[in-house]
């Protein structure tokens, strides 16, 4: 206002200005407080109506009988829970899904980091190098499964033939628990590691690069290097990989329900994981109501990890400060 | 001048906003707006549109679908063909709870047919005077409500024999020819296995593909097998299942016959072509499976016998979810493939056995031979084993359920091996449990 008082006519003086304002001015205070909020509003509606709104149907639908046909059943209060808690297969999918995200996400980081390195060297057809590692990122997951599945066939797959050939016993790729866990942690790599390996590369290629030329005048050759300056620099970027995997590795579905025919992880359970459960509740069974339960409970278990995750930046972050 | 480019912003921000709604609000009633159009115009004009028809496995029908376009210049169909008939019913299931997605017309498998008979109202009711009397009164009872709506046409039955390697049974000294096969064969499931003990003993290959696989044959011929008409489950408590159970894994794993390849794996269609397995139970529909996996493997036969006198596995219906937009061409059409004329292509084409009373008295199917098969006469051989059916088993609505984790029971014990046949069993009751 003060900018605009000495242009107003002498007039003005006998009414006070803040009182008075016209439509336009009303409407450019409104503008002020609303025009923020009605800009990221979008957002907001389409996360209520995609995000919130099934999150919390879901939570309404888990304690009730629901049939996946039939709709609405009585209220049951958390009997649908109990009912999964005290089952086997619960704790059993559990363990199997955090198995598999170990065992894809450990690998897969590593890897992915290592790649970025080799692809951030100086080397002939750049762009070819980088496209390439894209390559099986885009594949469909279903063919890649597919494809495993039969590679990995416990009597006469490919992988069972080569180890043959060398002389190891063939490998209970779906009859056993373990290995169906690396196999499938398999696809999850193939799919993924080189779609990392990329971010990682975006982020290398930010590391101002005099501070590789002050290492190596201190003597630090191409491997202390990469400890000491790459990956101390790559250290935001790793959380953002870790934090999306997590997330990705503890909903896999893919790949599991293609690894076989059936669909279900196994006549044991082998490699049934949180979300096939949920899958096999829901529709195989009709049980919504123990569906939904199961959603919630992997919604805790997100949040959860997600709380550790959060407490670990914090760590590493204060911990950078110190230094 | 500040102030009026806000308000100029924020009156563009609100009339974008507004104009973004309105866009899909208009998109939506658009859409259903041509939707209502097309439909209503369709029913009485000769329109062009296209009728999915959703099966699994092999129902024989490319050809047919192809004759019934050239007959029907307006119908494209579209066939989806769902591997294995878990995942259909899983599809179905899906569409139905969710009141779109369904084909106009859907397959389903005798097996979940009750499960789905709950939901009559998903159906459109297909009873129609042009098929009264058209299948065996089972068949189509089967598929009657209480009050008197035919949800399905009935298409093929699954009366089994079974299907043999010749070129195997010779290497190890058993009979080749196909009488001297059913008699060698004629008696029950332990005079299959006997017989299957001398085979193994001279031959590297397994007598069946899987446990799994046998059971079927076994459980069709119980009359009551896992839930009672009022709908108690007594597979857990009955006798008559566990000791088949003891005898199946017995004979599979004790006497090593079964290959312990699981039905629908990769490994179990490699092993067609690495002479994994002499011989299958084969109901009518299977014989096109067999063909379709032994690309290149000369010698199967089929021997006019089966283990325990006769028995049904599998068969389908033809059903119209309500939900469709063609509901009288689609019921049209399937009215047209179950005709006892296109089942007798059918069965020639992949050998699924025709359920309609007309069909079985029918020229071409009793003269009808299968080239693959050494030339079996197919027609004449199924005619016999249908007739050796002399019930129909009772199926409850938890049928399926049941059968699968029993047959998870049976995979762990006879092809994953993490489990021995008491601790499998006691898994298998727990699921049970669990269904409730």
């Amino acid at each position: 206002m003060s900018t605009t008082t000495p242009l107003r006519p002498a007039t003005e003086q006998s009414e006070p200005p803040p009182k008075r304002i016209g439509f336009g001015g009303r409407l450019s205070r409104w503008d002020l407080k609303v025009s923020p909020y009605l800009y990221i509003s979008p957002f907001f509606i389409l996360f209520f109506v995609t995000g919130l709104f099934p999150l919390v149907y879901t939570g309404w639908v888990a304690v009730h009988d629901w049939d996946l046909i039939m709709g609405q059943g009585e209220f049951v209060g958390a009997k649908n829970f109990t009912d999964v808690l005290g089952n086997r297969d619960f704790w059993n999918a559990l363990t199997n899904t955090v198995s598999i995200f170990v065992l894809s996400s450990v690998p897969q980081v590593i890897c992915a980091i290592t790649i970025a390195a080799l692809l951030d060297a100086n080397l002939r057809a750049k762009t070819f190098w980088r496209m390439g590692v894209l390559l099986p990122y885009v594949v469909a997951p279903v063919a890649v499964a597919l494809i495993f599945s039969n590679l990995f066939a416990d009597k006469f797959g490919l992988i069972n033939s080569l180890l043959g050939t060398v002389g190891i016993d063939p490998i209970g790729w779906h009859s056993q628990r373990l290995p169906s866990h690396v196999a499938i942690a398999t696809m999850v790599n193939f799919r993924w590691t080189g779609y990392n390996a990329l971010i990682f590369l975006a982020a290398m290629q930010a590391i101002p690069r005099d501070l590789y030329e002050q290492a190596s005048i201190d003597g630090a050759g191409k491997i202390r290097q990469f400890f000491s300056v790459t990956v101390p620099m790559l250290r935001p970027t790793i959380i953002f990989v870790v934090i999306t995997s997590t997330i990705g590795g503890l909903q896999i579905f893919d790949e599991a329900r293609l690894y076989d025919a059936y669909g279900r992880g196994g006549a044991d359970g082998q490699w049934q994981t949180l979300t096939i459960l949920l899958y096999e509740q829901g529709w195989t069974r009709s049980n919504f109501g123990r569906a939904s339960a199961i959603a919630v409970l992997l919604f805790l278990i997100i949040v959860a990890i997600g709380l550790v995750n959060y407490l670990v930046t914090r760590m590493i972050s204060t911990s950078e400060v110190k230094r | 001048m500040q102030p009026t480019r806000r308000t100029l912003t924020a009156a563009v921000a609100m009339t974008a906003m507004t104009f973004t709604l309105a866009a899909c609000g208009g998109g939506d009633n658009e859409g259903s707006s041509n939707d209502n159009g097309d439909s209503s115009e369709e029913a009485g004009s000769g329109e062009q549109i296209t009728l999915t028809v959703a099966t699994f496995n092999e129902f024989g029908y490319e050809e047919l679908l192809e004759e019934y376009e050239s007959l029907h210049d307006n119908i494209t169909v579209e066939h989806v063909k769902a591997d294995t008939a878990d995942n259909a019913r899983d599809a179905l299931r899906n569409s139905l709870g969710a009141d779109s997605g369904a084909a106009d017309i859907e397959a389903i498998e005798i097996d979940w047919l009750v499960e789905f008979m709950q939901y009559p109202d998903k159906f459109s009711d297909l009873s129609d005077p042009s098929v009264d009397g058209r299948w065996q009164d089972w068949k189509a009872d089967a598929a009657t409500t209480d009050d008197g709506k035919l949800i399905g046409y009935g298409t093929d039955n699954g009366p089994q024999a079974i299907c043999y390697r010749a070129d195997l049974f010779e290497a190890a000294g058993l009979p080749t020819e196909r009488e001297e096969v059913a008699t060698l064969l004629e008696g029950d499931w332990q005079h299959y296995f006997d017989v299957g003990k001398d085979f193994v003993a001279t031959s590297d290959s397994a007598w069946f593909d899987s446990a799994g696989a046998t059971w079927q044959g076994m459980i069709n011929q119980v009359e009551v097998p896992y839930q009672e008409p009022s709908g108690e489950i007594i597979a857990t408590t009955s006798p008559e299942v566990r000791s088949l159970y003891d005898q199946v894994l017995a004979a599979s794993t004790d006497a090593e016959l079964s290959a312990g390849l699981q039905q629908w794996t990769p490994d179990w269609v490699a092993g067609f072509q690495s002479d994994s397995f002499a011989t299958m139970l084969c109901p009518g529909w299977m014989l096109g499976i067999i063909e379709g996996n032994s690309e290149g493997v000369e010698g199967w036969d089929v021997a006019n016998v089966f283990p325990g006198g006769g028995g049904n596995w599998g068969g389908s219906y033809l059903t119209v979810p309500a939900q469709g937009d063609h509901i009288e061409e689609a019921k049209a059409l399937a009215n047209w493939l179950t005709e006892p004329e296109q089942q007798i292509k059918a069965f020639e084409a992949k050998g699924t056995f025709p359920s309609q009373v007309e069909a079985l008295e029918s020229e071409t199917l009793l003269s009808s031979t299968n080239e693959f098969f050494n030339n079996a006469p197919t027609g004449q051989i199924f005619v016999d084993r249908a007739k050796a059916i002399t019930f129909q088993p009772f199926k409850g609505p938890d049928y399926f359920s049941i059968n699968s984790a029993l047959q998870d029971a049976l995979t762990r014990v006879d092809v994953d091996g993490t489990d021995d046949a008491q601790t499998s069993w006691d898994k298998f009751v727990a699921d049970v449990e669990a269904l409730g």
